[in-house]
């Protein structure tokens, strides 16, 4: 690719205790790209994508955003850089209706003396355009927008979280397992969300175990193994069967890939 | 669009209509059990308003008196704005043991400074509201920076306020005449005017704005739903951007500056002011008139108009109990059976969602 990338890691590590999360990672995001990250469970994605989203601080290694280094202490620091996540818990408080959830953190006030000094929330403006969010998405089984979250199935939830990221990522959305607790409909809608997002020139990072998933919409795939990058793969090149050998062990990555 | 698989190609006649269920197969139980989980204010509501009947049938006409029923909301008054702080903290999923204390050193600093410094009422009352803040900015810190439990935490700042308390008045009490001659000021929420038999207090109108007031902060603004977030799952409010620490700060603070309040108003009822209140049980009567309240001390759930009924069901009973001559360890019998209905019914409505 001839483009700077939008986001870059280099020689990133992390150690919990004696564990080896991170071995000297590399990473590399391109603008308007979407980028699956697969790999055994234990190989480290997700010490991966908690550094870039800022939940955990790297032992070492650096991160540009933008040609800029940076080092996010906390996800609030990742997100007003523009990086939005999709965590696998969700991240939403149960108690708290749809809207609340969707805006936590960035609510919208109303205009003039009751926003200004009475510091009023906006809730039917939250709720139109929560409302509109998840009607992009098909989430039309929610039937009340202001019903709280903990009455919500796990599938409407997940959409909840999903919508939430898409609506306020300005430089990158991470996704971590987006479609794990989704029907077949709610699937389709947010692989066709990620690409609408994509559309719009938003780059993804797309964290799954669904191969047929991660092949059909990615443009590249960066195999994760034993805390490092082993290799980016063009998924129209390889077939998964092929995907899955690399990430295991069973057979090495071709030496053009580990260039990359 | 991306290229839809076999199985996938049946959703092209799927509905996308909003889903809508036919009503009939819920029973009332579970109707209920819904309507007390969008309202959790409800519960107590209905108890007092049950505890009002009742009493109100057994004694008469006496008992329904306005008279009667505004003497129950002066009763209340310090209690309803140490339970309002209270409520605060255990949204949070905390607990303040300290509040009580904390008004009363509040409520000696401010006597000191008017009566024995002779500084400006108005000031002695703002260097006690101070003080007041400054204790629950210590509990916030501690619970927010240091990762103590809140229980142990307030646990030793009401020994430590309170051992201060001793040792900085010596124990002596201002006098109620030496209050109303340099600084009536002080006494300001003791005044009381009457609308027919009906007698308030400024004390009263107090708790009732300052509960109304918390009411609409913690519903209608950005701060109150980040304090519920906090109390139902601070790892999640924390992933959703919410700068947890300074929302834990905030309401330890807050706590304290309402009770200093309540310090304010507890001067105006009881005339003089006494350090050896510190030995009074304001905390657990706080704490009792949030639990009946429906406040959940999980955390994150209950509306702050309960810990205000709860107050009163509280005032209630034990007026109710007076005029019926009963021996008064039945009103401390009935808190009891109260607090632990009050837990209960709240465990059975958190399982609607389950």
């Amino acid at each position: 690719m001839t483009q700077e990338p939008i986001l870059t890691a280099r020689g990133l590590v992390k150690r919990y205790g004696r564990v080896t999360a991170l071995n000297s990672c590399d990473f590399d995001l391109y603008p308007g790209e979407i980028l699956a990250v697969i790999g055994d469970n234990g190989a480290g994605k997700s010490t991966l994508i908690k550094a870039i989203s800022g939940a955990v601080v790297p032992d070492e290694g650096i991160i540009e955003l933008d040609g800029k280094q940076v080092l996010f202490k906390s996800p609030i620091e990742a997100r007003e850089a523009g990086i939005e996540t999709v965590y696998q818990n969700l991240a939403l408080s149960p108690a708290l209706s749809i809207a609340d959830n969707m805006f936590l953190g960035r609510e919208i006030r109303k205009p003039g003396f009751l926003g200004d000094w009475l510091r009023m929330l906006d809730r039917p403006a939250m709720e139109k355009r929560a409302r509109d969010k998840l009607t992009e998405l098909g989430l039309m089984t929610i039937q009340n927008i202001s019903q709280a979250v903990e009455t919500l199935s796990g599938g409407q939830r997940q959409g909840v979280a999903v919508a939430r990221a898409a609506a306020f990522g300005s430089k990158m959305v991470i996704m971590d397992e987006p479609t794990a607790a989704l029907g077949v409909k709610e699937s389709r809608r947010v692989l066709e969300l990620i690409l609408d997002v994509k559309k719009r020139g938003l780059p993804i990072v797309l964290i799954s175990h669904n191969m047929p998933h991660v092949f059909e919409v990615a443009d590249r795939i960066h195999i994760h193994r034993l805390g490092r990058r082993l290799c980016v793969i063009d998924p129209k090149q390889y077939t998964m069967s092929d995907a899955v050998a690399f990430m295991t062990g069973a057979k090495l990555p071709p030496e053009a890939a580990l260039a990359a | 669009m991306s290229q839809v698989q076999e199985f996938e190609k049946a959703l092209a006649n799927s509905e996308t209509s909003v889903a809508a269920f036919d009503e009939h197969g819920t029973s009332l139980v579970k109707r209920i059990q819904h309507f007390l989980h969008s309202t959790p204010a409800a519960v107590p509501l209905i108890v007092l308003v049950l505890s009002i009947a009742v009493f109100g049938v057994t004694i008469g006409g006496r008992f329904f008196s306005s008279y009667t029923l505004t003497l129950i909301l002066q009763q209340i008054a310090i209690v309803g704005i140490l339970g309002a702080a209270q409520t605060l903290v255990i949204l949070t999923a905390g607990i303040d043991l300290s509040i009580g204390v904390i008004m009363v050193i509040s409520a000696v600093i401010m006597g000191n400074c008017a009566v024995t410094y002779g500084l400006p009422t108005l000031l002695a009352v703002v260097i006690g509201l101070a003080a007041g803040a400054a204790c629950g900015l210590l509990n916030g810190l501690l619970v927010a920076y240091m990762k103590l439990p809140p229980f142990i935490v307030t646990l030793g700042t009401w020994n430590i306020v309170m051992a201060t308390n001793f040792i900085y008045s010596a124990n002596e009490t201002i006098r109620d005449a030496d209050v109303d001659v340099q600084a009536p000021l002080l006494h300001l929420f003791g005044l009381n005017f009457k609308v027919g038999t009906a007698v308030l207090t400024f004390g009263v109108i107090a708790m009732v704005v300052l509960v109304l007031f918390l009411w609409y902060v913690l519903n209608h603004t950005a701060w109150g739903r980040h304090v519920y977030a906090v109390g139902d799952d601070p790892e999640a409010a924390k992933l959703s951007g919410i700068q947890t620490k300074k929302v834990l700060i905030s309401v330890y603070t807050l706590a304290g500056l309402i009770a200093a309040f309540a310090a304010w108003v507890s001067i105006g009822r009881n005339g003089s002011i006494s350090p050896s209140a510190a030995v009074t049980d304001y905390n657990l009567q706080a704490i009792t008139a949030t639990v009946i309240g429906g406040i959940s001390l999980f955390g994150g759930r209950g509306s702050i108009l309960g810990t205000l009924f709860g107050a009163m069901i509280v005032g209630v009973v034990s007026m109710g109990l007076n005029m019926l001559g009963a021996d008064p360890q039945w009103k401390v019998l009935l808190t009891g059976v109260l607090i632990i209905g009050a837990v209960a019914i709240d465990q059975w409505i958190r399982k609607v969602s389950v």
